[in-house]
Order: structure tokens, then sequence, then C-alpha cells
């Protein structure tokens, strides 16, 4: 623990400390012309009278970690679970549209993936247009497959969800076709001699050994779907949701609004990947390797 | 594969006058290409690989002009294929502006300075052991975070026009070129630096002689995730404001009045261009890392 302490804690702890003290003069520099012109001209002068106003502006440049913490806090407590107001209801509601969406695009991955595996024809026609697909800018679509979907009476969870899927199904299906072919020729050639059906050795072989592709695969798509499920957020007409608290702070110029949006969301991307991160630590040590 | 095409365009043609002569066309057309398909797949060599994916892709193109025109699917849902080509001749001009001012203006000023703010940022926590032990998870951290969401932000700090995109883009390219320069600088082996040092190598020598070249996979890797990164986070920072010009700007309002058809041709271009930069980077990691792995012929 202490050679964990010495190689871990200690640096990322100073790094944190130095990005702290520099986030408050930054704040100090950007805040101070404004708030010099609020301050009370037969108030208190001098540096720390400007320190103070700088650090406790209602609408600074950049605020405090303390004021958006602090915030978030009056946000989660202060107010009823059920308010459109507290940021956790906005985070599960786009946690939800994560995960379903997540789901979504695993099971279609995966199971593209299999197809790919199993047909020289799908490998060679559709394999290059999944690696292709990774080039476009696939959320650029969103909000006009929102739209469309709206328009045809389609709202709610379902054309978010689909949406992070369909952003979330490309690395899992790269990773899983690299992984349901990373089997050895021996391997293969056991289970042949094992007269085992394709089904079997699916099953027993492929679908194990591509474990170590998958959770890989997941984390990466675990950080594409929060973005997605944002972005998904964004059209107008959505209420609720981070997205649309980021967007309703941007237009009333709401910066805490802002802030503390961005900060969840990072924290429920960050928890996501723990769970993914969890789930492969208890797989692996239940198989007994090394995790 | 000619005679697929064919069969194929008689196909639409007859759609709107003969349902039924359209119909038997496009069967025909559909096992044409089936048939081309795994003919394709069986064959090797460069010309069947290039074939094979495109005739794929025809035929998607294909089937989703017959299933919206001869299902009467509604425009505002999905537009066919011919009207998104024609949106993009009767627009070229729009769509040219918007190009501008958001490739060629928000996304390589922000993917220039993202990157290589990292590379540098890379090169220099490099020489302390202790840097590199604390801003790596960090930086791994922030990598798997949506960054995207800075935008409003960005917007309130440096306007509406294209900086702020190109410092949303900038923060977005930052990190991976900052992990992966990072890691790609640890791949020298032991032995080699030994070489080096034992040649008497100074440390910028053995940089720019060993560490760097063996880093290059490495960095030609975060190079190619941040050309993708890079137009994500032009065109999402775009929903969130800018002047009536750019890509992001266009999708939001088009799609708001539902013109569909030239949001769709807008994304094309955006493809076209995502797809290009991140072949032209590809070519040229290439060209300069002929010399890995992954490049060699499989035997």
């Amino acid at each position: 623990m202490t050679d964990f302490a010495r190689a871990r804690v200690l640096p990322v702890g100073a790094v944190l400390a130095v990005l702290l003290m520099g986030w408050y003069v930054a704040a100090y520099f950007l805040n101070a012309p404004q708030a010099e012109a609020l301050m009370d001209p037969d108030g208190p002068q001098g540096f720390w009278a400007v320190a103070r106003a700088v650090w406790s502006m209602d609408r600074p440049v950049l605020p405090t970690p303390d004021q958006i913490a602090g915030n978030l806090y009056d946000s989660i407590f202060n107010y009823p679970i059920t308010s459109p107001r507290n940021f956790l209801l906005q985070t599960f509601y786009t946690a939800q549209t994560a995960v379903a969406g997540l789901a979504l695009g695993g099971v279609f991955g995966v199971g593209l993936a299999a197809c790919i595996v199993h047909s020289r024809v799908l490998d060679r026609s559709v394999m290059p247009w999944v690696i292709g697909s990774q080039t476009i800018p696939i959320l650029a679509i969103a909000p006009m497959v929102m739209v469309a979907l709206g328009n045809i009476g389609f709202t709610g969870l379902g054309p978010k969800a689909a949406i992070v899927g369909y952003l979330s199904f490309f690395p899992i299906t790269v990773g899983m076709v690299k992984g349901f072919r990373s089997p050895e020729p021996m391997q293969l050639d056991l289970m042949r001699t094992y007269n085992a059906s394709g089904v079997q050795v699916f099953m027993k072989l492929r679908w194990p050994v591509s474990m170590a592709f998958l959770f890989p695969a997941l984390k990466v798509a675990v950080a594409l779907s929060v973005t997605g499920a944002i972005v998904a957020e964004l059209p107008t007409g959505a209420t609720v949701g981070l997205g649309a608290r980021l967007l309703a702070g941007s237009y009333y110029g709401q910066v805490f609004m802002m802030w503390g949006a961005l900060v969840l969301a990072s924290v429920l991307s960050l928890t996501l990947i723990g769970v993914v991160r969890a789930a492969e630590f208890s797989f692996f040590r239940a198989r007994g390797g090394k995790p | 594969m000619l005679v697929c095409i064919a069969l194929g365009v008689l196909a639409r043609l007859a759609l709107v006058r003969h349902p039924a002569a359209a119909c038997v066309l496009g069967v025909m057309a559909v096992a044409a290409c089936g048939a081309g398909l795994l003919k394709l797949a069986r064959e090797e060599g460069f010309l069947a690989r290039l074939l094979c994916p495109m005739l794929f892709g025809l035929a998607i193109l294909w089937l989703w002009e017959m299933a919206v025109v001869g299902l009467s699917v509604p425009f505002i849902l999905l537009p066919p294929p011919s009207a998104i080509a024609l949106a993009l001749w009767n627009n070229a001009g729009i769509l040219a502006g918007d190009f501008d001012q958001t490739f060629l203006h928000a996304v390589l000023a922000g993917y220039a300075v993202g990157s290589g703010a990292g590379f540098l940022t890379a090169l220099a926590i490099d020489r302390s052991r202790f840097l590199r032990a604390g801003l790596t998870p960090l930086a791994n951290m922030v990598s798997a975070m949506p960054v995207v969401g800075i935008a409003p932000i960005a917007i309130e700090w440096f306007g509406f026009d294209w900086p702020s995109k190109a410092a949303v883009v900038a923060l977005m390219t930052f990190f991976p070129m900052l992990v992966n320069t990072a890691a790609g600088l640890a791949e020298a082996g032991a032995m080699e630096r030994d070489l080096m040092r034992s040649y008497g190598a100074s440390y910028w020598r053995t940089l720019v002689k060993l560490r760097l070249p063996a880093a290059l996979p490495m960095i030609f890797n975060a190079l190619k995730l941040n050309s993708t990164l890079a137009l994500i986070g032009a065109v999402v920072a775009e929903f969130f404001g800018t002047p009536t010009r750019g890509m992001g700007f266009r999708i939001s309002t088009e799609s708001a009045r539902m013109n569909l058809d030239i949001v769709w041709a807008t994304i094309t271009v955006a493809a076209l261009a995502g797809s290009l930069s991140f072949g032209l980077i590809a070519l040229l990691e290439q060209r300069v890392t002929f010399w890995h792995s992954s490049f060699h012929k499989r035997t």
C-alpha cells in the first residue's frame, strides 16, 4: 500500500493540487475586471477584498471549484428529487439514455461481429464500412434523427437510446471481430478434432477468448455513450437530461448550471467506466486469471 | 457487377410507372448483386478487395432509394439518396461556406493547437517521472469525459465565431495526444537506450534518433483518433451557438426546418472531409512508419 501511495497517490495528488491552485489564480485574473467594477467604492480595497469579491461572484467568467461544488450540493440536497432543478434527476435521465443505448449497441455490435466472423461475404463487404464509419462524425446526425423520429410520434427514451446505440456499436463490433478471431489455429484445430459444431466452437472457444477484447471496447463505448446521450438531449424541445441543462445554461447565461451539468456528466462517465472495470476485474478473477 | 448495376438502374426507373416490373427487376438485381458479392469475396487481389465493399455500398444506397421511393416514406423521415445528391449540387455554395467555417477554420486550428500542445506537454513531462506518474492517470480520465460539454463555456469565453469551436477542438485533441505520445516515448527498449548511452549520445540526440521514431506509431494513432474527434467537436460545439454558417449550424437549423435533404448533404460533406483527412494521415503513416510490424505483408 505504501508503494502504491508513493507511486500513484502522491504524484496525482500533487498535480491535482497544482491544478486547483492554478484554477483559483486563473479565476482571479479572469474575473477581476468585472468584480472590481461591481465593488463598493467606499468598502475595503486591496488584494484580499478583490479576491473575496472575485471568488464569490454570482455570474463569474470562471467559477471556482468550491462555488461549483456548493451549487451542486444546493441543487441536489435543497430541492426535492422530483424537481427539474435537481441535478441528480437530470443525471439519472442521462444515465438511463446512456445505459439503454449501450445495451442496444452492445447487443447489435456483438451480433454483427459474430456474423462478420462467420461470413466471408460480410467480412469483405461490411467490415470496410464499419471501419470507415469511425472516421465519420456520426454524432452530427443526432439532431436530425431526433427530429425525424419525433415527427412520426416517436419521442422519449427510444430515439435517444437509438443514437447512443448507433454511436457505441462501432467500437464494440471492431473489438469483438478482433476478439472472435483471436483463438489460435491450434486451438481451432483442437476443436475440429473434437468434431465440435460451429455453435460449439463459438460458445466454448471464441466467446470466452473474446472477453479480453470486450471490456476495452466497452470502455471506449461508455465514453462515447455519455457524449452521445448529452448530444441527443440538445435538440430543441428536449427538456430533460444534462445536455438540456447545458443548453439552457448556455442560453440564459447560467454559469453554474453549465458547470454543474459538465461536472456531473464527467462523474457519470467515470462511474460507468468504473462499473465496467469492476465487472472486468471480477470476471477475470472468477476465471482464475490475472486481473 | 455491371449487370447488377444495369438491372438496378432499370428497376429504379420503372419504379414510379410500373411497380410490378420494378419488383421483378429489383429481385433480379438483388440476386445479381448477391452472386457478385459471393464471387468477389472468394477472389484475392487488390481489385476484388476494393470492389467488394463498393458493390455493397452501392447496393445499400440502391435499397435505400428503392425503399424510400417505393414505400413512399415521408420526406421528413428519410429523403432518398437522389434528393440528397441534388441538394448537394444545388447548395454547393452554402455547403462550401460551411466547410470553410467549420473545417478550414475551427477544425484545422483547433487540431493543430491541441495536438501540438499535447505533443509538447508529453515531451516536457517525459523528463520527470513524478510528473508523468501524476499526469497520465488524469489525462486518461479526461479522455473518458464528455469534453464536448465545455462548448457553451468556450462560447462564453471566446465568442460566437470559430475561435470558441477551435478551443473546444483543441481541448478534445490535447489529451489523446498527450497520453499516446507519453506512451510512445516509453516504447524504446532499455537495450536500445543503453546502446545510445554507450555512444555517448545526449538526451536530445537520443530523443530525435531513437525515441521519437519509436513513438511515431503511437503518435499517428493519436493523430488519426484526433482527426475524427476534431470534426465531432467542431460540429457539436456549433449546436450551442454560432454565426449563421458552419456545418453544425446548418444541421441543427435545417433539421428544425425539415429540409432534411440539406442536412444529409451536409453530413455527406462532413463524412467526406472526415474520411479524407483520416485517409491522408493513414497514408502519411504508411510512408513514415513503414518499418512497423503492422505494415508488414502477412505471410
